[in-house]
Order: structure tokens, then C-alpha cells, then sequence
């Protein structure tokens, strides 16, 4: 269902080298879209704002200040190409922001407090992906409720933001491995490792390739023998412990745990991972695209920033971008199943 | 006995009982109603009143949620219908009139059928998923909303507008007759005409519909504009609530809260089968269940752990593998000669 199209028949029909190829990688096609919106939107910003856009610190910027949101968008990607969607990431990365913050802050050691908000995440993403899976609830309703949960959670925490003052997470954020004019935090070597971790195991391992299986047919993937039950959970799981990743990310980013972080930011994360190819309906997606994606919101909000500009364009164009991405994967989708027929 | 316990809503009926039976016994002063100048007050009162907003925006989603979709735009639609609204009273010469906030509301209204008539034309023209295509404007309505206002809170200060809200006609809320009027509209047109049933058809099969000669599309496109309209209707009773147009907090979350209500009053996400009368119950349900935790003065941030519990206890209950085990434990009573009869009964 990923990547499987069609190739002889195309390659009759389609004499072009070029159309042979976009035919043969058409699941990769919103991905370069993507990538093409990328540098356009580098080239734009780098003509018509002031010309120094695309400078090292600005690029090495874009990774620090999204760090959070990319190792999130893997998660989400997981559980999108199986077909599912986690609404929960930006609670539980509430959440278990503020938890480290308390933990640290009552004088738990750093070794201890970073794997148990870890294991946080990853619970509250098991208790989704069990709803899901043993209980039928649709993948909307059962983060839905994990997102309420784990917000409720994070206040019961702590109903204000905590001021985190141990060493080693701050290190994170104000380490800075230069190389002239470009520079890459720990946070950011973390979400970058997130990001290879991720594309490994989606395209190299058995687990990764049943992800796929499922989200093309799930009814197939059964009949195929593949454990289909033990995926879909995992998968939630995945997601919960990238949100939980994410809370530390962003811990180390602010300096501080505050349950009032990331509302909304579960959109934000599900419009990455849709602006870099990922469909919706499942079955196709790529952890490197949702990076793409990730890029290009950063971009985004980076020009507007600069501009000056109210930040409610961000919220606008991010829509239009997504409205215009689900018309072409909409598109492709359709020649995909006309071919077919 | 049975029939009672076999009925769709009796489940949904129970939890609202149950959850207003506890707000009594922690506080008895929940249920007291007092009459002041001709008008009621107390707890329950507030309840309906409070209501209207949420209860608008799920008659709406029920109507999608029936044609297997989802509008998760109507928060956003809310939003820009409040700054619709208030932003041409705020600029009127004469913020008191009534033919001022008569045309905001209609203008407002327009336009909020305008954004649902747009989410119609991506799901059943175009054929975009729901989920995604209402996301589109999820994500931007809240930033055409900011423009609409100037990126400030509105504040205005007009009578009939605040009579909207909380005004009386006779002894009860207007809030409360709007929202029961609306109520009373939707279920005449879906319940006293085929389209209800054409609704469900749609739902439950698109295709097959499709081919038994329903207009699906004109069907799907409808409950969106049906589900804009409502939205934004339900925007300006909550700007005229707080008399102010806040584009970031209007309508925050309303679209999960109207979800939850819509499940839990029994209509399937799956689409088909819809209940008018589940979705007031599950809505004033919601709205009890908010007003139970300011009542036991847990602090209104918490909130969320009670909705996040309450929507796993409900989804549990409607589960198939929970029905099982239920039926597996009735069985095994069963099997004992025992003289409750009854209570296996209501086990089963």
C-alpha cells in the first residue's frame, strides 16, 4: 500500500523519466511538495525580508526552537500511519514537564525524575492505545479523554508554572556545540536522534513495516499473520513517550515547568506531520517528512516574527498550507485509485 | 423493567440523575430553586442557562457526527461569530439599539453559515476526510478572528445583548427558551420530515444511499451549514455572555465538550443512528458535571481530570468487550439458584 504502485503498467504508459519516477514514488510526492515549500519559503523570506534570513544562527535557531514539536511530530507520525491519531501530546507534554519540574524541585535526583516522566508519557499513551485496541473506542475519543486527563493531571501538579534549577537540564539548553556561525544544543542533538531513531525503525525493522501493513489495510495485515493488536498499541505508546520527551525538551527550553504549556499544540503537531506528507487515512507517511513539516511551521513563525506581524497570520497560513496539502494528497490519492481500477 | 433498562437513553438519563443525586447530598442547597421579582433562581436554573451555548454546538455536531463526520471547527466558528457580532455593535453608533444588535446577530449568523457551508463543500465535494477538513478552519478561524478584532479583547455594553444572556422571559432564562427553541426546530425538521432518516441512511452507508438514490452530498453539505449556523449562534450567546468578544478563549475546547455530549447521549461516532433527546441529556450532563466541581471547590484548573475520567468510565461502558464480561458475570449468577431474579436481571 506504501510504495507499491502500479510500476509496470506506468512504465509503459508514462514515457518521461520524470513522470516515471514522480508515478513510481508517488507516496513521496506530498514529501517533496513539502520539501519545494521549504525552500521556497527560505528563498522568500531570504529576497523579500531583510537578505540575511538564511544565516547559520537563524537555521540553528529554527532546530533549537522547535526541538520540542519535532520529537512530537515522530510520535504522531507512528500513530497516523497506522491510521489513528493522538490528540493527547500536548497535555501529556504539560504534564509531564511540570512533574519533572516538581520532582526536581522536591529534590529527586535527575536520574530518577527524567525515566519516571518518561514512563508518565508512556503510561498515559498505553492507557489510549488499550482503549483503542481491547475496547473499541475510536483513536479520537479515547486521546481525547487522555488529553483532559493528562491536563487535569499537570494542574493538580502544580497549578503555576516551577522554576527548575538543576545543572544537568539547564546544561541541555545553554550548551552550545558551535561550528562558525552554526550551533546545535543538547535538546536539539536529542530531537535529531528522535528523528534517525524514528525513520530507522518505521522503514528497517518488523515493527516499522507492520506499522505500514496496518495503516494501508488493517484487515489484511491480520490475515497476514502480523500482530496487528500488539502495533496499534505500541504505537500510542510511542506517541505518549515522544510527548513525555517532548516535556523534558521543553522543560530544558524554558527553564521552567508550566501546565498551561502546549495547549493547542496537538494541532500544531498534526498539521506538521500532514504538511510533510503523512495521510491521514494511514498507510503512508514519513518520519523525515514530518521534519520537513516541522520546518516549515518554524518558518513560518520565524518570518512573522520577523516581519513584525500579528501572530495570527502564523495561525492562517499554517491552515491555508494544510487546506492546500490535503487538496493535493486528496489529488494524488485519486489517480492512485484510478490506476488501480 | 426491562424495556426501561433496554432503552437508548436510560443509560445516559441514569448518569444525569446519579450525578445530580450527588451534587444534592454534598450540597442540599444544589437543588434549592428560590423565586425573587418573579424570576427563579438557583444551581439547577444556572444549569439550564449555562447550557444554551453547548447545547447549540451539539444539536449541530449530532447532525454531522450522524453523517459519519465531525466538525471540529465550530470553537473557531464561535469565535468569529462573537467578533462578527461585536465588532459592528462595538462601531454603532447606538450600542443599545435593537435593530444594532438584531443586524450583528444576523450578520454574525451569515457569516457563520458562510464558514459551515465552506467545511460542507471540502467533506462532500471535495471528499476531504472531516476530521481534516473542519481542521483547516479549527486552525485558521481563531486567527480570522483575531484580525476581525484587532488581535484585543471587544468589550461592549448593550442592553439587548446582555439581555441575550441573562435576561428572563416570564419566570425562566431567555437562554434557556432559545436553546429549547432551537431544539425544538432541529427535531421538527429531522424528526417530522424524511431527513432524519435520510440523514441516518447516509451515515450508516454513503454509498449504498447513494446508489438507493438519496443526495448524499446535499445531505452532508446541509448538516455543516446547519452545524455553522448553530455555532455561531451559539458565539454570540457567549460573547454576550461575558459581554466581550475574546478570540482566543471563545469556544476554547467547546468542540471536545460537544463531542463528549453527543457520545455520551448515545449516537455512535460511527455515524447512522442519532439522538436528539440523548444529546440534551448528555449536554446538561456536561454542563452539571462543570458546575459539580466548582460546587465541590475543586480548583475549576483541575477540571479536566474529571472529564478525562468521566469519557473513560463512558466509553467503557459502551465497549462490546465490557458488555461480554458484563454478560459473563450475569451468567454466572445466573447459574446459582439464587431468589434474586431481579437484580440478574438488571445485571444482564
Amino acid at each position: 500500500m506504501t510504495t507499491i504502485i502500479d510500476i509496470p503498467d506506468v512504465a509503459t504508459t508514462g514515457p518521461g523519466a520524470v513522470s516515471r519516477f514522480t508515478a513510481r514514488h508517488a507516496a513521496m510526492m506530498p514529501t517533496f511538495a513539502a520539501i519545494a515549500i521549504l525552500l521556497l519559503l527560505f528563498a522568500g523570506a531570504e529576497a523579500f525580508l531583510r537578505g540575511d534570513f538564511i544565516t547559520g544562527s537563524n537555521i540553528s535557531a529554527l532546530l533549537l526552537d522547535n526541538a520540542y514539536l519535532l520529537v512530537m511530530a515522530v510520535g504522531m507520525t507512528f500513530v497516523i500511519v497506522t491510521g489513528g491519531i493522538d490528540l493527547a501530546v500536548g497535555s501529556v507534554m504539560a504534564f509531564t514537564g511540570i512533574w519533572l519540574a516538581k520532582l526536581l524541585a522536591d529534590g529527586t535526583s535527575v536520574a530518577v525524575a527524567i525515566p519516571v516522566m518518561l514512563i508518565g508519557g508512556a503510561l498515559i499513551g498505553l492507557l489510549v492505545g488499550v482503549l483503542v485496541q481491547y475496547f473499541n473506542v475510536q483513536p479520537f475519543i479515547a486521546s481525547l479523554a487522555a488529553l483532559f486527563l493528562a491536563r487535569g493531571l499537570a494542574f493538580v501538579v502544580s497549578l503555576s508554572s516551577i522554576k527548575v534549577e538543576e545543572p544537568a537540564i539547564l546544561w541541555m539548553q545553554s550548551t552550545r556545540f558551535k561550528l562558525g556561525d552554526w550551533y546545535i544544543t543538547p535538546t536539539g542533538i536529542l530531537a535529531l536522534a528522535v528523528v534517525g531513531i524514528g525513520a530507522f525503525v518505521m522503514h528497517s525493522t518488523r515493527f516499522g513495516r507492520t506499522v505500514y501493513a496496518v495503516g494501508g489495510n488493517e484487515q489484511s495485515a491480520r490475515l497476514m499473520g502480523l500482530n496487528v493488536a500488539r502495533t496499534k498499541v505500541l504505537v500510542y505508546v510511542i506517541s505518549g513517550f515522544c510527548a513525555g520527551l517532548a516535556g523534558l525538551v521543553l522543560t530544558a527550553y524554558s527553564g521552567a515547568g508550566y501546565p498551561r504549556n502546549g495547549i493547542g499544540t496537538e494541532l500544531d503537531v498534526i498539521a506538521a506531520v500532514v504538511i510533510g506528507g503523512t495521510l491521514l487515512t494511514g498507510g503512508r507517511g514519513y518520519v523525515l517528512g514530518s521534519m520537513v513539516g516541522v520546518f516549515v511551521y518554524g518558518t513560518i513563525n520565524t518570518i512573522i516574527n520577523f516581519k513584525g506581524a500579528d501572530q495570527s497570520w502564523t495561525r492562517i497560513i499554517v491552515g491555508v498550507l494544510l487546506l492546500l496539502f490535503i487538496v493535493v494528497q486528496r489529488v494524488i490519492v485519486a489517480r492512485a485509485e484510478r490506476r488501480h481500477n | 423493567m426491562k424495556a426501561i433498562v433496554n432503552h437508548r437513553l436510560f443509560w445516559p438519563a441514569t448518569a444525569l440523575v446519579v450525578l445530580v443525586a450527588i451534587n444534592a447530598i454534598a450540597q442540599p442547597r444544589f437543588l434549592a430553586i428560590t423565586m425573587r421579582d418573579g424570576k427563579l433562581y438557583g444551581a439547577l436554573i444556572d444549569i439550564l442557562r449555562q447550557s444554551a451555548p453547548l447545547m447549540l454546538v451539539a444539536l449541530g455536531m449530532t447532525i454531522v457526527i450522524a453523517t459519519r463526520g465531525i466538525d471540529l471547527s465550530v470553537g473557531a466558528i464561535m469565535a468569529v461569530s462573537g467578533a462578527v457580532a461585536l465588532t459592528i455593535i462595538d462601531s454603532s453608533g447606538s450600542p443599545d439599539a435593537v435593530a444594532t444588535v438584531g443586524i450583528a446577530v444576523i450578520v454574525a449568523v451569515l457569516v457563520a453559515m458562510v464558514l459551515g457551508l465552506w467545511n460542507g463543500f471540502l467533506v462532500s465535494v471535495l471528499g476531504i476526510q472531516p476530521i481534516i477538513a473542519t481542521l483547516v478552519l479549527m486552525l485558521a478561524g481563531r486567527g480570522v478572528a483575531l484580525l476581525i478584532t484587532g488581535g484585543k479583547i471587544t468589550t461592549v455594553n448593550s442592553a439587548p445583548l446582555k439581555y441575550l444572556a441573562s435576561g428572563y422571559v416570564l419566570i425562566l432564562p431567555v437562554a434557556f427558551f432559545i436553546w429549547v427553541a432551537a431544539v425544538a426546530i432541529v427535531s421538527a425538521i429531522e424528526r417530522r420530515t424524511a431527513l432524519g432518516v435520510l440523514t441516518e441512511s447516509v451515515g450508516i452507508n454513503p454509498e449504498a444511499s447513494r446508489l438507493a438514490g438519496v443526495r448524499s452530498r446535499g445531505i452532508i453539505w446541509g448538516a455543516y451549514i446547519a452545524s455553522g449556523i448553530l455555532a455561531g449562534a451559539a458565539g454570540i450567546l457567549a460573547a454576550s455572555d461575558i459581554r466581550a468578544a475574546d478570540a482566543n478563549a471563545a469556544g476554547l475546547w467547546i468542540e471536545l465538550y460537544a463531542i463528549l455530549a453527543v457520545v455520551l447521549g448515545g449516537t455512535s461516532l460511527m455515524g447512522g443512528k442519532f439522538s436528539i433527546a440523548g444529546t440534551v441529556i448528555g449536554v446538561l450532563f456536561v454542563t452539571t458535571l462543570e458546575s459539580t466541581v466548582v460546587f465541590l471547590g475543586i480548583p475549576p484548573a483541575q477540571k479536566p481530570v474529571f472529564f478525562g475520567a468521566a469519557v473513560i468510565v463512558v466509553v467503557l461502558l459502551q465497549a462490546p468487550r465490557v458488555h461480554e464480561w458484563g454478560r459473563k458475570v450475569g451468567s454466572t449468577f445466573r447459574k446459582q439458584p439464587t431468589d434474586s431474579k431481579t437484580e440478574v436481571e438488571v445485571a444482564a
